[in-house]
């Protein structure tokens, strides 16, 4: 599964790994804000951030292609609006659309494969992001498996009994027993967060999540967060002059 | 000697109006382990749900001479440490040295106290190896393992364990026992496992309809519900 990997590739040692939470997330909403609001030399301008990016993934030593390949999951969700767009005769930008998706896609996999999700979340928290969203993504990310592998069960279940899976959007009973599951399957999930709440009030919680990790803000975060605004907004405004 | 637990006649309904409990007393005292037996339904876990406030019904609940109530329930909760019977339930954080600090740092201890409290848990449940481990890398034993450590590290004075034995193969199971075994808090042991009861405890209640409708030496209580050969006998269907 994605996360399972994205975990292990957030708890590398490099420098970039060194870096705070809050240092990364800053840098990486300046880039999504340089890119997203660029409308000239958009081209040059991507190439550019794509080589910033895949220079930070080989910092990282993370592994270059599955990175680019992972990053890649956003396009089938924006080939729909380039395909609108291309069908209203604006190539340009169909292109924009699918190049500023990956690239911030991109920008965003370096991050959570640079930091791992307890002090991602603890530097939102600190950054003042509502500790109940983060709460909520936290949970999302740590039973997505379990949860996965419940569904993984009912679906071998339904196999077991049904002779296959084949044709079950044609079929009206194994459609109806898909359905039928898809509902165990959040009553489930529903007791799992009943069992799961009763577990965190049992240890003491009192609403507030505290983490052993608490990273200060370094000269060095600082000095990143800089350097990160100079590149991207430099090469931003270099570029838009130069064309 | 005062007890370290002393229930009376506790009684609770649920909202769809079974009758979980009715009447229960029940007292547990210092370095003693009690397994409770019992059918599914009878009340079992309904009962140690009582033991630190995670319900409330009517009767008394008294932890440490504290009474059980929501003004109490910061101390009750660091004296009776319960380890639930589905792990996953139990084990949320991402990481396993994060999920085991988490009972200390809610109990107000500083990062690096919890931390040393964490690490010193994992060691006494042989779990040290796998602090830096995401806990759904972790075998079913291992995950109790771990989720007795998130207990451990509360320093409790009781431990209620809801069928630890559950999920687990026979060598795990007995590995469980083993480390039970060991560890000097009370114990109160929920379990349709026989043999995990008698090899742990010294003392057995069972509860029926909600009521302890026996209590005693576990061999007297298991031979009296004949509660060893209902699990040995056939079930009807497969005589047909």
């Amino acid at each position: 599964m994605h996360h399972v990997v994205l975990d292990r590739w957030s708890r590398g040692g490099s420098a970039l790994h060194r870096r705070d939470a809050r240092a990364k997330t800053i840098a990486v909403l300046v880039f999504l804000i340089a890119l997203g609001t660029a409308q000239r030399a958009f081209l040059p301008l991507s190439l550019f951030y794509l080589g910033i990016l895949a220079a930070a993934i080989l910092a990282a030593g993370l592994p270059i292609v599955a990175a680019l390949k992972r990053a890649a999951v956003v396009l089938p969700f924006t080939a729909v609006f380039a395909a609108i767009s291309l069908a209203a005769g604006e190539p340009m930008r169909a292109a924009a659309l699918v190049g500023k998706s990956y690239l911030s896609a991109l920008a965003v996999l370096v991050l959570v494969s640079t930091t791992p999700l307890p002090e991602l979340l603890g530097g939102l928290e600190r950054m003042g992001v509502p500790r109940y969203l983060l709460m909520v993504a936290q949970f999302l990310y740590r039973y997505l498996f379990v949860i996965s592998e419940e569904a993984q069960h009912m679906r071998a279940a339904l196999q077991a009994k049904s002779g296959t899976l084949k044709r079950t959007l044609w079929d009206r009973a194994k459609f109806g027993a898909a359905g039928r599951a898809l509902g165990v399957l959040f009553a489930r999930s529903y007791a799992h967060a009943e069992g799961i709440h009763q577990a965190m009030l049992a240890r003491g919680f009192q609403g507030h999540f505290l983490t052993l990790s608490g990273r200060a803000f370094g000269r060095a975060d600082a000095f990143f967060v800089a350097a990160a605004l100079v590149i991207v907004v430099g090469a931003r405004a270099a570029v838009e002059a130069w064309i | 000697m005062q007890p370290l637990v002393e229930v009376r006649d506790l009684r609770y309904q649920y909202d769809d109006g079974t009758v979980a409990l009715d009447g229960v007393d029940f007292q547990l005292f210092p370095g003693e382990t009690v397994a409770v037996l019992g059918a599914n339904g009878s009340g079992k876990t309904t009962f140690v749900l009582h033991l630190n406030g995670l319900i409330m019904g009517k009767g008394s609940v008294t932890v440490c001479g504290m009474p059980v109530e929501p003004a109490t329930l910061t101390h009750v909760r660091q004296k009776v440490g319960l380890v639930f019977q589905d792990s996953d339930n139990q084990l949320f954080m991402p990481t396993v040295l994060e999920d085991v600090a988490f009972g200390p740092l809610n109990l107000g201890l500083a990062r690096d106290q919890a931390e040393t409290r964490a690490r010193d848990a994992l060691a006494a449940v042989g779990m040290a190896h796998a602090s830096s481990k995401a806990p759904y890398h972790l075998s079913a034993g291992e995950k109790k393992r771990v989720a007795i450590a998130g207990i451990l590290a509360m320093n409790p004075e009781i431990l209620v364990l809801d069928e630890p034995t559950t999920f687990l193969d026979p060598p795990g199971q007995n590995a469980l026992v083993a480390l039970l075994d060991e560890l000097p808090q009370a114990k109160i042991l929920v379990t349709h496992d026989v043999d995990c009861a008698r090899a742990l405890a010294s003392r057995a209640v069972f509860f029926q309809k909600g009521k302890i409708a026996g209590e005693g030496p576990v061999q007297e209580v298991v031979a009296r519900f004949n509660w060893d050969r209902i699990s040995l006998q056939r079930p009807a269907g497969s005589r047909l």
